[in-house]
């Protein structure tokens, strides 16, 4: 890989109380890349997530976002460095309407006429104008996620980390998120922690396998997908 | 963004306060008069907890501390300075200024919703009992002699600039109506602010709030500021409606009502616990004047049967009804629609109308 590293951890670790849910775990991500994350359940792809993101600090080591020492920080102070967030368990304001959803992430960093014309080409772009005035709350699982991705969309980040984007979702929205994934990456690097392998295939190039804390193994997704260790993981989690 | 329904029915009731406060003096009695300034010192106050719990998601169990605060600064700045324009100012920065002290460590400490509620209630307590105890002639600020659990006499408002020139206690009800009217249309400006809508955001998820870069600590702060601010001026309303401080105002009973003032009337609206205050005002004093039923038992079966049946409270639960009754009969007049389009026409019968 070449160009600027743009996230890095080092000897990355979160204790919770005995469990080592991420283990010394030294990562580095490149300017405009698309990578994915993957591991069985229970591997601490969600941990190392919170961590990144502010949601957890960690018990050891360090997250540096670009220059900013990110680990310990609040969630805000990481997202002001222009990082989009989504989270496995979907987080949107169940008692608002879809657009307003969106526009409080647009008028975060924008002017309220700015805001406007983000929120509605967000929503123009996501598909999401036939329920613009629906609660979030009254949604379908997949819908609430795709509100959720539209509020990362309308805060134009140059980094975006997604946990589970999909999960949840029908085949035709899992389609429809694949495409949406690989058009943020044009203007943003990201992040995707998936475990669904069907869905990687779809939008890797570069995959990092999780395994109980650690990093199993970092290389292409043909590489990973011939990779006995990686079938031995997946096959073992299928089995229990 | 579709609030448009809720700014008509804001504005509305603002008009219905405006008529009020030119017909009321022509309609009530003069002794009325004088007690409405206490009972819309009351709603100013339900005022600003709607704000700050239904609005904020603040369950702040202290609000009276902050109308308690700003009732005793206006009435010992009055006492020291020997007018009554610039106590005003001092009650609502008093007020505002320990909301914001004591949310800075609540906020700030990521203290959780039930330890604020009780921290809150706690320092409320504590001003009670504080207050209690200055009964000695040790206990002065300035001029003005705390008075243990007799309080302190309040100086009536003067025109400003004309300390000699004090008010009657019936024009009273035209300050204080008035101050209720433009605090609650700042209420509602606030709520359609990008700060307002940020605070109901941070109500429905704090974590979300967070993640977008609001910094919630700092929101949370600001609006407690305010609604202690509110509060504040709501103290110096009462100071004026009631004509002397005491620290009953901070017991545990007050607090109390203000929590059922807000239950009742309904969360996340401002003009449910306002209405709310004022009818559980007269409901009480109604019974207040007859000795077979206890106050305490009324507001405590109040309360129980708005959480159980009504857990909205009145003005959401009306909204609801009647949005429910106008979809349905929207639906009935589609239905109808159609099944007039479906049924083909019979001549016979319509020969036979005409006929
Ligand atoms: N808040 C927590 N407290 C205790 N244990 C946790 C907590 N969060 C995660 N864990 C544990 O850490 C491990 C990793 O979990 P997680 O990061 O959610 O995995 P993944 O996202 O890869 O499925 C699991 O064993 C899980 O039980
Ligand atoms: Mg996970």
């Amino acid at each position: 890989m070449t160009g600027e590293i743009v996230l890095e951890t080092r000897n990355l670790s979160q204790h919770f109380g005995g469990v080592v849910a991420v283990d010394r775990v030294n990562f580095t991500l490149w300017d405009a890349e698309l990578r994915c994350l993957i591991g069985p359940n229970g591997a601490g792809k969600s941990t190392f997530f919170k961590c990144l993101t502010g949601q957890l600090s960690p018990t050891e080591g360090d997250v540096v976002i670009r220059d900013f020492h990110a680990g310990g920080r609040e969630p805000h102070e990481v997202a002001r460095l222009g990082v989009g967030i989504k989270t496995q368990v979907p987080n949107v304001f169940d008692g608002l309407s879809v657009e307003e959803n969106v526009w409080l992430a647009a008028r975060r960093w924008q002017g309220a006429k700015r805001a406007k014309v983000l929120t509605d080409e967000t929503l123009e772009r996501l598909v999401l104008g036939d329920i613009r005035n629906d609660l979030v709350g009254v949604l379908a699982h997949g819908q609430r996620q795709w509100v959720e991705l539209g509020m990362v969309v309308a805060a134009e980040p140059w980094l975006v980390l997604l946990d589970e984007p999909t999960a949840g979702m029908t085949q035709e929205e899992v389609l429809r998120t694949a495409d949406l994934i690989k058009e943020i990456n044009q203007t943003a690097t990201m992040i995707v922690v998936e475990h669904d392998m069907q869905f990687i295939r779809m939008i890797a190039n570069q995959v990092t396998v999780f395994h109980e804390g650690r990093i199993l193994i970092e290389d292409t997704m043909d590489a990973v997908a011939r990779d006995q260790r990686v079938r031995d993981v997946y096959l073992g989690h299928r089995q229990q | 963004m579709i609030r448009s329904r809720e700014t008509r029915w804001s504005l509305f009731a603002a008009a219905v306060g405006v008529v009020f406060l030119f017909a009321a003096p022509q309609v009530f009695e003069l002794f009325t008069i004088i007690n409405l300034t206490t009972v819309l010192a009351l709603a100013i106050l339900a005022l600003s907890l709607a704000l700050v719990w239904g609005y904020g998601g603040i369950l702040c169990f202290g609000q009276t501390m902050f109308f308690g605060l700003g009732a005793y600064a206006y009435t010992i700045a009055a006492i020291n300075i020997g007018e009554t324009t610039a106590p005003i100012f001092i009650a609502i920065f008093v007020a505002a200024a320990f909301a914001a002290i004591l949310g800075y460590f609540i906020f700030y400490g990521r203290v959780s919703d039930v330890y604020l509620a009780v921290i809150t209630l706690t320092v409320t307590l504590i001003f009670y009992s504080l207050l209690r105890s200055t009964s000695g002639p040790e206990y002065k600020i300035g001029n003005a002699l705390l008075g243990g659990f007799n309080g302190v006499t309040s100086p009536p408002l003067n025109i400003p600039g004309d300390p000699s020139n004090v008010l009657y206690p019936e024009d009273m009800f035209y300050v204080a109506m008035a101050a209720l009217i433009l605090a609650y249309l700042f209420c509602v400006w606030l709520t359609q602010t990008h700060f307002g809508r940020v605070m109901v955001a941070i109500r429905e998820n704090e974590l979300r709030a967070e993640l977008l870069g609001y910094d919630i600590r700092l929101y949370k702060l600001a609006l407690f500021a305010i609604g202690g601010g509110i509060a504040g001026m709501a103290g110096v309303l009462f100071a004026n409606g009631i004509g002397r401080v005491t620290p009953d105002i901070f017991n545990l009973y007050n607090t109390a009502l203000t929590i059922i003032w807000v239950i009742v009337g309904g969360r996340g609206t401002l003009i449910g616990p306002v209405l709310g205050a004022i009818a559980l005002f007269y409901l009480t004093s109604g019974l207040g004047t007859q000795a077979s039923i206890n106050n305490n038992l009324v507001l405590g079966i109040i309360l129980i049967v708005f959480v159980l049946l009504v857990p909205r409270g009145i003005l959401p639960g009306v909204i609801g009804i009647w949005d429910r009754a106008q979809s349905r009969s929207k639906l009935l007049r589609s239905e109808k629609r159609m099944r007039r389009r479906r049924a083909p026409r019979r001549p016979e019968q319509e020969a036979a109308n005409d006929g």
